[in-house]
């Protein structure tokens, strides 16, 4: 199941800081949870579609037809730090 | 020593020409102030949902279409994970196992599928020399954040830079032709990324291949490209093994560095989208699709070389530039079945366009191609058509031919007027020409004891001699016929 370094490894993509008392937790966590997913491979699935969404398909596509975009200001005030024109982060290349 | 053979497959992204991104409304203008087109579907505000863009899928299907791939009877779309600043959600709603299209071929090589996706935002570095000394911040325009992409993937059927280059061109003139695209790579709507790896020359096999990233220019791709099959081949021949890894050529210094500031993200988590449930292609956006695919650059120099008889080259010129072919085209419809129709190829493709391309040099204000298009100059096909036509016929000689082709492009007009006007007809047939030929060769008689002998070198004198009498209007063929036949040779 989830080991120590699995954990690591996707705390480290979704970049989480992990301290070490919370890596075994999370690692028996996330075994539990797909532990409980696995019980669905005792089922005989041959031959079924995988499912990627329980609602039926139907036509949901949108006209290329612009709308409002927001003001500017009002985009950038959402932004934990913003310059003039844009939203400022730290740069991921430091 | 063993000799190793390149094996390139492109990774080609392409902004697709909406007018709007592919999951929001915002409007697509390229260049206007940063943060103006954004909202909170594109902002990644939690709770909002995507909803796709139909004339994205239109135009992506025309792409397959055109290629001749399977075409997708729905639409699936996965979350692709990876943090990075140009990403406000965190994922990049792409396709994974059910792509578009899948396969499909254009000219010699062969592709792997065609997938829609979003594109990023733009980050600005700002570097240590920013306003804030030493520390060093990046600012996010997300104007190009959403931008419906096209992902074009090869097989590695390329062997060469040049190659790879070629190919691109096609590509590049192919997507315009669609006009899925504005294909402008300067822009970035149409960017290229390049794997590859090296093989002992005979090899079937595939050895570890590298990515070069986002090559903004044909001459860039092929010096990256050797660049990299270059030290592949001499980490190779070192003994060392080559590392799969994301690169960066930079055109300044050739020089190729590993890219590290998305490392270890190559896990990326693909799984379903759960905001958005696959959806079935509408049908009519399916014929719509496939209504709007016109002849394409490889089918239209195809057609010209076969039904036409046009040689090789003149067919890929006049094909490769739209604006030539319909010009050509045009010219033949007025010129009447018995046209020959390389030489109104040959007018079109190297007079014509040779005048034009100057004419564009001296007008500093227009660098774009349709300024070259002679549908917009002073040219008609109509005109053109009449102009092979005197040549042809013999009534203007071809070095007349081009100074009428000079008046036309200056000031439009008809042909025969032009000739007319400036007494450019031709010194028409032997009865009129036999005079001045026979004057020619009073005045030179040692020239004439050279041809008798059998020696037809100094004939060049004799055409001179009547070009100047008839102030270059005789033909020159004409005058070594009559010659010939006045000395019985």
């Amino acid at each position: 199941m989830i080991d120590r370094d699995t954990v690591l490894h996707v705390a480290t993509l979704s970049r989480l800081e992990l301290r070490d008392d919370e890596i075994e937790p999370m690692a028996r966590e996330l075994s539990a949870v797909l532990g409980h997913l696995e019980t669905i491979g005792e089922l005989d699935l041959d031959g079924v579609e995988p499912t990627a969404h329980v609602l039926v398909e139907r036509s949901a596509l949108r006209a290329d037809e612009p709308r409002p975009s927001l003001p500017r200001e009002q985009a950038l005030d959402q932004a934990p730090d913003a310059s003039d024109d844009g939203f400022r982060v730290p740069s991921p290349q430091a | 020593m063993t000799e190793y053979e390149p094996v390139i497959g492109l990774e080609i992204h392409v902004q697709l020409a909406t007018k709007t991104k592919m999951f929001c409304g915002c409007e697509l203008v390229f260049g206007d102030p940063p943060n103006t087109h954004t909202c909170q579907v594109c902002l990644g505000m939690p709770g909002t949902l995507p909803v796709v863009n139909a004339e994205a899928i239109r135009l992506g299907l025309m792409i397959g279409a055109a290629f001749g791939g399977k075409l997708a009877e729905r639409l699936v779309f996965h979350r692709k994970s990876y943090f990075y600043p140009d990403l406000p959600k965190g994922y990049q709603i792409s396709q994974f196992d059910e792509p578009l299209v899948d396969g499909g071929r254009l000219g010699d090589v062969g592709l792997e599928r065609v997938h829609v996706e979003e594109d990023a935002a733009k980050l600005t570095h700002a570097g240590a020399s920013g306003r804030i000394g030493g520390s060093t911040s990046s600012v996010v325009d997300y104007n190009r954040g959403g931008t419906p992409l096209a992902e074009i993937v090869t097989l590695p059927e390329i062997r060469s830079a040049e190659q790879a280059s070629s190919w691109l061109r096609l590509l590049r003139e192919t997507l315009r032709q669609l006009g899925v695209s504005d294909v402008n790579m300067e822009e970035g709507s149409l960017r290229c990324d390049a794997n590859i790896s090296i093989r002992p020359v005979g090899d079937t096999g595939l050895g570890t291949k590298t990515e070069l990233k986002n090559m903004n220019s044909f001459r860039f791709i092929e010096q990256g490209i050797n660049a990299e099959v270059a030290r592949q081949i001499s980490l190779v021949r070192a003994g060392e093994r080559v590392q799969q890894e994301t690169l960066h050529f930079d055109p300044r210094t050739g020089s190729i560095t590993s890219l590290r500031s998305k490392e270890g993200s190559h896990d990326y988590r693909y799984f379903p989208e759960p905001d958005m449930p696959p959806v079935a292609v509408p049908k009519e956006l399916l014929e719509s699709a496939l209504a709007s695919v016109p002849e394409l650059p490889l089918e239209r120099a195809e057609r010209f070389r076969t039904e036409l008889g046009l040689h090789e080259e003149s067919a890929r010129l006049l094909a490769f530039r739209r604006a030539l072919g319909d010009y050509f085209e045009a010219t033949l419809a007025a010129a009447g079945d018995d046209a020959d129709k390389q030489q109104v190829a040959n007018w079109i493709g190297n007079d014509l366009v040779r005048r034009l391309e100057a004419l564009r040099r001296d007008d500093d204000a227009s660098d774009d191609e349709s300024s070259t298009d002679p549908a917009a100059s002073k040219v008609t096909p109509q005109a053109l058509a009449e102009l092979v036509a005197l040549v042809g016929a013999k009534t203007i000689n071809r070095k007349a031919g081009e100074q009428v082709l000079d008046v036309l492009v200056a000031e439009g007009g008809s042909p025969a007027a032009i000739v007319e006007d400036k007494g450019l007809a031709a010194v028409g047939g032997a009865d009129e020409l036999r005079p001045v030929v026979q004057a020619a060769l009073d005045a030179n008689p040692d020239v004439v004891e050279k041809l008798r002998t059998g020696n037809m070198k100094p004939i060049g004198a004799i055409v001179g001699a009547v070009m100047k009498e008839t102030k270059g209007r005789a033909d020159g063929g004409e005058v070594t016929r009559l010659t010939r036949e006045i000395l019985g040779l």
